[in-house]
């Protein structure tokens, strides 16, 4: 492998966990705070992508399309949260298990029935539809570029929001003991509505960003949380930071084992994941 | 988060007189003639004892594993490989070498996984899971995404599965046993340990329990369990795809352990057959006008599920128990 390639088999692996990191972090803030395990996350990642296909379809502007499906989505995940989800924070975990396993299935039925069971693609914006020439031969797609920067201003932004704001304060306070920060005044009810439709729209988000790469098929979230599940238990539940870190790594495992050992490729994560376990049971960063 | 309680681990006449008459009706069964339910019971049966398998993790010892189909389908693919293209497997070879693989796969994943505790766990079975299930899709050695087919079904001792009548009965026969079996081990002091565990983990070790060992016991005897599972539905179909280690197989379980009602065996047995019940009714729904209901059975098999979650949590036999103690 010479340099030109592994420098794009290394942008591939960041831009891969971090697509991964707005996913895991949703799941992993849902987790930390409300004690949910929400196996429908992968859904919403599916509806994200088909919802880019159809806004796209119809204004042919994909940027358009992800803020108005952002918006969208923010307002889907707040809904879902009053009506169905805040019943369930207090149940058992297996109640949850089914219950969200139970909504994969209405997620994909409704699905099928807005948009069918045919695989389609986005197409890449004009405007990045080019690629940069690295060798003679090697060159890098603008579109990844601006993907992999868009994530990391979305990861720095939930940094930001998380660590500098007061908003960022209550959800540390409520992931730490949701119970002594609803004592000391925080209005817990609506932190957590927010915490979940913020996680509903970065999982959403990233089946957006990903459509034009990846085309838009059914049953594309079943597959990609299952990846999450192991990035969070790797970094640790509830802990974003440990949900950046195990994201990158997974990236970095996984692209370059499809290089480098295509055979078990899809297993070295899992490897690295019974490694991380086997020397720290409750991920990198528990907190 | 509370640990997942269990329910009427003494099983009250009325359940035990419904089980009584219900192996009379299923030993009956194949003679009303009727080759497709015929099938379809016996794939019940081979799902009842799968799910019975994990009951003894879920149920009795309050491991809710998201993973379970791994140890179905690797029996499954042990069966494939021992039958030669022209032959059935002696099955006197193959259920115990498919066992045996199943729990040996179990006692190294277990190994991994029981040292970790609630979501966790759930996480973590689940991506083992996933694991044997991408080992399988990505070599063409193993089979790949394909699949094995089974030419011609296991035999030996004048069993021949070939015989759909033989088959019915044998695998009537693994279920029976295998409820007895766990039934007798649910009142065995490893069993009461095992509830011990489930009820308070701490409490159990401070007993002098070391429980790590019993929770990995059970993990792989539920794991040989569910390999015999994965030897009849293998038997059965003739055909071992990777699906079979799927998520949705691992997920439908737990879902047929809950539909009945955990922690007693029976329930298990009761939810696998009522799962599978309401799953064929949903396929099979009518035409009205334009909208086939029958082509959207995902979004009714989904309710349902959401709607046992929220009206029935215990199962069908937790509403049993509701109705004879009011007050608790």
């Amino acid at each position: 492998m010479d340099f030109a390639n592994f420098f794009i088999q290394l942008l591939n692996s960041v831009q891969y966990g971090l697509l991964l990191f707005l996913l895991a972090a949703g799941l992993t803030l849902i987790f930390g705070i409300m004690g949910v395990v929400n196996l429908a996350h992968g859904s919403f990642y599916m509806l994200g992508a088909y919802t880019a296909y159809a806004l796209t379809g119809a204004w042919d502007n994909l940027f358009l399309a992800v803020l108005v499906g952002a918006v969208i989505s923010l307002a889907i995940g707040w809904t879902l949260e009053k009506i169905l989800f805040k019943h369930f924070y207090k149940r058992d975990h297996l109640d949850q298990v089914l219950l969200t396993f139970g909504l994969i299935y209405i997620f994909e039925e409704i699905r099928s029935m807005i948009w069918g069971d045919d695989v389609h693609n986005v197409a890449i914006p004009g405007s990045l539809n080019w690629s940069i020439g690295l060798t003679d031969t090697l060159s890098y797609p603008a579109y990844r570029l601006f993907m992999l920067a868009v994530c990391l201003l979305l990861a720095l932004g939930l940094w930001l929001l998380i660590s500098r704001t007061k908003i960022g304060m209550k959800i540390r306070a409520g992931a730490f003991n949701s119970d002594m920060a609803q004592a000391l005044g925080v209005n817990i009810v609506r932190l957590h509505a927010l915490v979940f439709a913020l996680g509903v729209t970065l999982a959403s988000v990233a089946g957006m960003l990903i459509s034009p790469l990846s085309s838009v098929y059914p049953y594309m979230g079943s597959q990609v949380l299952i990846m999450c599940f192991v990035v969070v238990v790797i970094g640790g539940i509830g802990s974003v930071r440990g949900a950046l870190t195990a994201a990158l790594l997974v990236g970095l495992v996984d692209t370059f084992g499809k290089v480098l050992l295509p055979q078990f490729a899809s297993m070295l994560v899992y490897v690295l994941m019974a490694l991380v376990l086997l020397y720290k049971p409750e991920g990198l960063f528990k907190q | 988060m509370s640990t997942p309680q269990a329910h009427l681990e003494t099983l009250p006449g009325s359940v035990k007189l419904f089980l009584m008459l219900a192996l009379v009706a299923l030993l009956a069964f194949p003679f009303a003639e009727q080759d497709f339910y015929t099938q379809m019971v016996t794939r019940m049966m081979i799902l009842a004892i799968f799910a019975m398998s994990l009951d003894l993790l879920q149920g009795i010892t309050g491991l809710v594993s998201l993973g379970h189909a791994a140890y179905f389908g690797l029996a499954g693919y042990v069966v494939a490989y021992l039958s030669p293209a022209d032959a059935g497997a002696s099955w006197l070879v193959a259920l115990p070498l498919a066992m045996a693989a199943a729990a040996l796969a179990a006692l190294v994943i277990g190994f991994f996984v029981v040292r970790t505790h609630g979501i966790y766990f759930i996480m973590v079975t689940m991506a083992f899971s996933q694991m044997m299930y991408y080992l399988f899709f990505d070599n063409k050695a193993l089979g790949g995404s394909d699949g094995v087919y089974i030419n011609v079904r296991p035999g030996g001792l004048g069993l021949d599965m070939e015989n759909k009548w033989v088959l019915y009965y044998f695998t009537l026969a693994c279920m029976v046993l295998t409820y007895a079996f766990l039934r007798r081990l649910l009142w065995s002091p490893f069993g009461r340990t095992l509830n011990g565990i489930r009820l308070n983990e701490h409490r159990t070790r401070a007993l002098g329990y070391a429980s790590f060992s019993y929770k990995l016991t059970a993990f792989t005897l539920a794991g040989a369990l569910a390999g015999l599972a994965g030897f009849l539905w293998a038997a059965q179909t003739g055909y071992v795809n990777p699906e079979l280690m799927g998520f949705h197989m691992s997920a439908h379980a737990i879902m047929m352990v809950i539909l009945g009602g955990m922690g007693n065996v029976a329930g298990a047995m009761i939810g696998a057959f009522g799962f599978e019940l309401f799953l064929h009714v949903f396929k099979d729904l009518p035409k009205i006008g334009s909208f086939d209901l029958g082509k959207h059975w995902q979004l009714w098999m989904g309710s349902l599920i959401v709607l046992v979650v929220i009206v029935a949590p215990q199962g069908l036999m937790g509403l049993l128990r509701r109705k004879q103690t009011p007050n608790e």
